[in-house]
């Protein structure tokens, strides 16, 4: 179990780059690093993980409740979410005015701006 | 370099990476094994110290509200960039889409479609009121509450048209509530210097725990947050529909 | 029970994940990632998260294909 879970972060990482690299649209690219982004999300919350464990959310538990997961990962997760989404819009403007520059989305096309 | 060059490049790099993050990981405590004393501690007694039943709401703006304050402000700065970044170039300018042919009507959307906009908007409306308020209480609070609510501002666009939208997202608003959002939480975290302690303490009447207003400044940050977000994430989109709908090149 | 939903979970967000990267159109890309956003949401959700999968949910769902496919509008737009 955590050779699954752990190696599915090295996976989403390693393929979130390979997308990158590999990459012919420019806006294929920017989706592909938030996935390489999520890959850190999923580590931190695993990292939380209380095997049997509740939400740390204390109302209306049964008379047992048993330990809870950890609250402070998920502190830092849930501001990253929302983070990476603003992140991601500012590289996709970005996008839209090399396109409107270059006039192509390719990688691969793009050259030095001369003046 | 060429692009079989750079594959292989990454083929080498890619591998060792795996093998140092392999052996970086094995190295954690293995998935499901017991959680950090600080996380233990906080579980225990923040229920009773600040009054919340959700401890997740508590650290994100209480014990480690600096944190988030930081968080807030790189919220900003990427909106603020996207707002420089997406100004109408040099020779480019703002012309609202013209009427060609005013003697005939633009059909109204079709009512399946009007009807599921005017519930879906006032129901994401609600939903992100009561996350946004609600965040101390059960999971939510400020971040989720905020982009629901700018969700509920997109389905108007989505079920209308752009004219439409914009009379509901004057500029101006969407600025003054991100910016409010924003200083908000910075001034929140100066009325714990006034009592005489430190930046960001919770110094306001902290409530019996699950009342709808307890927890004190923790649900004060959590609305002034919901603002932020709401304001930063409507104007985003208006920023990119702006682009699609009003910003054109120059006509030499 | 849970080991087996987490399981589960992580196996599709590892498929998603392959797929979003291995559609090479970014218009259908856009779905790829709003169904990458889901199979997140309901891994953070088997890891008893629900603030976080709260956040990933109104993002991946509503946000990212909304900002990725008015790029795409815009850049289309530009190309005619």
């Amino acid at each position: 179990m955590s050779v699954l879970a752990y190696g599915v972060v090295v996976w989403l990482f390693l393929m979130g780059i390979y997308g990158v690299v590999t990459s012919k649209n420019l806006i294929h690219l920017v989706v592909c690093l938030s996935v390489a982004q999520s890959a850190t999300d999923v580590l931190l919350l695993e990292i939380g993980y209380r095997a049997g464990g509740h939400a740390p959310v204390f109302v209306n538990l049964p008379a047992h409740p048993g330990p809870a997961v950890d609250a402070v990962m998920q502190a830092l997760a849930l501001t990253d979410v929302v983070i990476g989404a603003a992140v991601t819009a500012l590289l996709l403007a970005l996008v839209v005015q090399v396109h409107k520059r270059a006039g192509t989305l390719d990688p691969d096309q793009l050259r030095a701006t001369r003046d | 370099m060429s692009r079989r060059a750079r594959l292989v490049f990454f083929a080498v790099a890619a591998a060792a990476l795996a093998a140092t993050l392999g052996v970086g990981l094995a190295g954690l405590p293995s998935f499901g094994a017991q959680v950090s004393a600080y996380a233990r501690m906080l579980n225990e007694v923040a229920p009773q110290q600040r009054h919340v039943t959700d401890v997740v709401s508590a650290i994100g703006f209480d014990y480690r509200g600096i944190d988030t304050l930081f968080e807030e402000f790189i919220l900003l700065s990427a909106v603020t960039g996207i707002s420089v970044l997406l100004r109408p170039l040099s020779d480019e300018t703002r012309r609202l889409p013209q009427d060609k042919a005013p003697d005939r009507t633009i059909p109204p959307p079709s009512p399946a479609v009007w009807l599921l906009a005017v519930f879906l908007s006032s129901l994401l409306l609600l939903t992100g009121l009561e996350t946004v308020t609600h965040g101390q209480l059960t999971p939510g609070g400020g971040f989720q509450g905020g982009v629901v609510l700018a969700s509920g501002l997109f389905v108007v666009y989505l079920g209308t048209n752009y004219t439409t939208v914009e009379r509901f997202q004057p500029n101006a608003l969407l600025e003054a509530s991100d910016g409010l959002g924003a200083s908000g939480y910075a001034f929140i975290g100066l009325l714990g210097l006034l009592a005489g302690v430190s930046y960001l303490s919770n110094v306001v009447n902290l409530g019996i725990t699950g009342d709808a207003v307890s927890g004190g400044t923790i649900q004060l940050l959590n609305v002034v947050v919901g603002v932020e977000v709401a304001g930063g994430f409507a104007i985003l989109a208006s920023e990119f529909l702006d682009q699609t709908a009003v910003v054109r090149t120059r006509q030499r | 029970m849970s080991q087996a939903v987490v399981a589960v979970a992580l196996v599709w967000v590892a498929a998603a994940g392959t797929a979003v990267v291995l559609t090479r159109d970014p218009l259908r890309q856009a779905f790829t990632a709003g169904f990458f956003g889901l199979a997140l949401a309901f891994f953070y959700l088997s890891l008893q998260a629900g603030d976080v999968a709260l956040s990933q949910i109104v993002v991946g769902a509503i946000a990212l294909p909304l900002i990725v496919l008015l790029s795409l509008a815009k850049v289309r737009k530009g190309r005619e």
